[in-house]
């Protein structure tokens, strides 16, 4: 099989897994105790003004009527074209179009996720490596700690340190936000601010960005690395003891050949697979770190409506979460491919 | 100077369960275009003493005593990045298990390129390939096959390409550590022939490690019988052969299929090696010797010259101490 059918057969196949699991949430939402239109009004209507709420939201309707609708909506390709992301329904709150909601909130996110698993992966094979060449010395056991302990601190409190420390004492840094409220964000191409202020060459706007994002992605970085550093030094330490490590070394090859050449990328497929499941969770939106930070992404997003029911909401948040699983898992075993020729798709 | 000389060599694995003593108080010396055979079961320290010569005994091993040297230069004390010139260049390992020997995300081409680069960093790229297609052609596959991935080979194949990489820059000392175990009968033959042809070819000398002394015997000038660590027996193949001295050496002798006495009841040595954490007291091997004396069991027996270059570690061969 070619690899452009694998790739079609895998997009495909996300089909019926999306359904599932859209109906899942589209159920649950449902039988959980709470009502969207009595948490918007906060009891303060009369029942005739929440019944024609209910009619206009179209929750009136039988179960299975909505479903239909919601499902007729998703596959919408006119509305598709004409706005730039699919009709997830409006927001049972703000009567806003979800899909514009999400697909603004979106860029925060991948922003975050992006620098976070550079520091998160940099740290962590990093350290992992270092870890495993100095197997049981006092350097290692020095790692191992860190490892313990950044996988076991809570994020928000390792924010809040962060938050104290450089924000409130040193005053490097700002505590929240994606930018100083004073700069205009950088005309919206990826809508990643680091990237669209270096496409607009504005170097201010970007050191502005990157220093709103130090905080938020160090913290999550230094929270990740921990899982990483683990992956890395146990996957290093069996990888180190294969034979063909040992008959590199019997050839004379040098050491940093290898331990990159040789063990790392051996021992880099399984991290391989832990990084691009970290990153698809990281996608689905950080949500305390978006918290700690008013970082303005998806996780926040989600939050707020879940507190207001909003089912519509919520629903297209899982669409997109489920989306972004299986494509960055497709991406991981793309990846994978290439990277052991054993492979082949 | 001889090639290789090793003297009083003692290797440890210091585990968490306490010390094992591999290798103890080896002593040998190898000359250029010599062939030797180091002979022990399981857990002899054959492995163990062959990837001394290389300092490369796997963690937790360490050298504790006795030198390893090569033309003269002690390797036990050399700095790790002057080691790198002796593996590969001057002294070649091949491993037991062709399968998992070869990095499997690497193509052979890779592997012969890093080899020959890493020794002669003035060969261009293409000029490595050019040689590494000359050492395939020589180990009888074809050279466009470079461009393959380990897991496309079979397992004689892959060790085929281990004994080119192993002999590709022309060094001193090959040591073979099993390197047939991994392989079918037919193709064992194949590969030691193989080695054998390389070997006289470019007069490098020789250590093959194996469990199996009939293969030793066929191929080897020189032997060397190992058990637990110790040296038990070292004499030329034809003297060893003819006049085996140490009861270890006997039974493994008399264990080794005839083809001529068909229905021949194979000798077996009673018992299995001892627990390395848990030696004997004494001789390492006098739970199982049928010539078991009183001074087996509280004295260890010096390795003993009884003449025509022939060594013996058993009291049976010292003379008047025996009795004392």
């Amino acid at each position: 099989m070619g690899l452009r059918s694998y790739i079609i057969t895998r997009i495909l196949l996300t089909i019926p897994t999306l359904l599932l699991l859209l109906s899942m949430v589209f159920l649950v939402m449902r039988v959980l105790p709470g009502d969207p239109v009595a948490l918007h009004f906060e009891k303060k209507a009369t029942p005739e003004q929440m019944e024609t709420m209910r009619r206009l939201l179209g929750l009136d309707k039988p179960l299975w009527t909505q479903y239909i609708d919601y499902l007729w909506g998703l596959v919408d390709f006119g509305y598709f074209l004409e706005h730039g992301y699919p009709n997830l329904g409006k927001s049972m709150q703000t009567y806003e179009e979800v899909g514009g909601q999400i697909f603004s909130a979106f860029p925060a996110t991948l922003e975050l996720a992006i620098y976070s698993m550079i520091i998160a992966s940099v740290i962590g094979i990093l350290l992992g490596v270092v870890s495993s060449k100095s197997y049981n010395s006092i350097l290692d056991h020095l790692i191992r700690g860190f490892g313990t302990v950044t996988y076991a601190i809570p994020i928000f409190l390792l924010g809040m340190i962060f938050q104290l420390i450089f924000g409130v004492y040193l005053r490097w840094l700002p505590t929240g936000l994606r930018l100083n409220p004073a700069v205009d964000p950088p005309a919206s191409i990826t809508g990643l601010y680091t990237i669209d202020s270096l496409l607009e060459g504005n170097l201010f706007k970007f050191f502005e960005s990157l220093k709103a994002l130090l905080l938020p992605s160090l913290t999550l970085g230094i929270i990740l690395s921990g899982m990483f550093i683990r992956m890395a030094r146990t996957n290093m330490l069996e990888t180190l003891r294969l034979d063909f490590v040992t008959a590199a070394k019997a050839r004379g090859l040098k050491e940093s050949t290898v331990t990159y050449g040789y063990a790392l990328r051996n021992a880099f497929l399984p991290i391989l697979t832990m990084m691009g499941l970290q990153f698809a969770i990281l996608l689905g939106g950080a949500i305390l770190t978006e918290t700690t930070f008013s970082w303005p992404g998806l996780g926040r997003y989600i939050v707020d409506r879940i507190n207001f029911r909003d089912y519509t909401a919520i629903q297209g948040a899982v669409v997109m979460f489920g989306l972004f699983v299986t494509l960055v898992s497709l991406v991981v075993d793309i990846l994978y491919a290439y990277f052991d020729p054993r492979i082949r798709l | 100077m001889p090639l290789l000389k090793i003297g009083s060599l003692t290797v440890d694995y210091r585990t968490s369960r306490g010390t094992i003593r591999a290798v103890e108080d080896v002593s040998f010396s190898l000359e250029k275009g010599e062939t030797l055979g180091l002979v022990g079961e399981s857990g002899s320290g054959k492995s163990t003493l062959g990837l001394s010569v290389i300092r490369l005994v796997p963690y937790p091993g360490v050298i504790v005593k006795g030198h390893v040297k090569i033309d003269g230069k002690d390797i036990v004390r050399l700095p790790e990045h002057e080691l790198r010139f002796i593996r590969g260049r001057k002294v070649a390992y091949i491993f037991q298990d062709p399968m998992t020997s070869l990095n499997p995300i690497k193509k052979i081409s890779a592997h012969f390129a890093e080899l020959i680069r890493t020794h002669e960093p003035n060969v261009k790229e293409a000029k490595a390939l050019e040689r590494a297609k000359t050492v395939l052609k020589d180990l009888g596959i074809r050279p466009e096959r470079i461009n393959d991935y380990p897991h496309q080979f079979s397992g004689g194949m892959r060790q085929r390409i281990m004994i080119g990489l192993a002999t590709a820059l022309n060094p001193d000392l090959v040591i073979a550590d099993e390197p047939t175990t991994a392989l079918d009968v037919i193709v064992q033959a194949k590969i030691l022939d193989l080695l054998e042809s390389l070997r006289n070819a470019y007069g490098m000398a020789l250590i093959l490690i194996s469990h199996d002394l009939s293969i030793i015997l066929e191929r080897c000038d020189r032997v060397i019988i190992l058990y637990a660590g110790h040296m038990f027996e070292h004499a030329s193949s034809t003297e060893l052969h003819r006049n085996p001295r140490h009861p270890y050496t006997q039974g493994l002798l008399q264990s080794i299929p005839n083809i001529e006495l068909a229905d021949q009841k194979l000798a077996a040595i009673p018992g299995s090696p001892p627990n390395m954490l848990n030696l004997p007291r004494g001789c390492r091997f006098w739970p199982r010797c049928s010539y078991v004396m009183k001074i087996c069991r509280t004295k260890e027996p010096p390795l003993i010259d009884i003449g025509h270059n022939h060594f013996v570690r058993c009291f049976k061969y010292s003379r008047g101490r025996a009795k004392s």
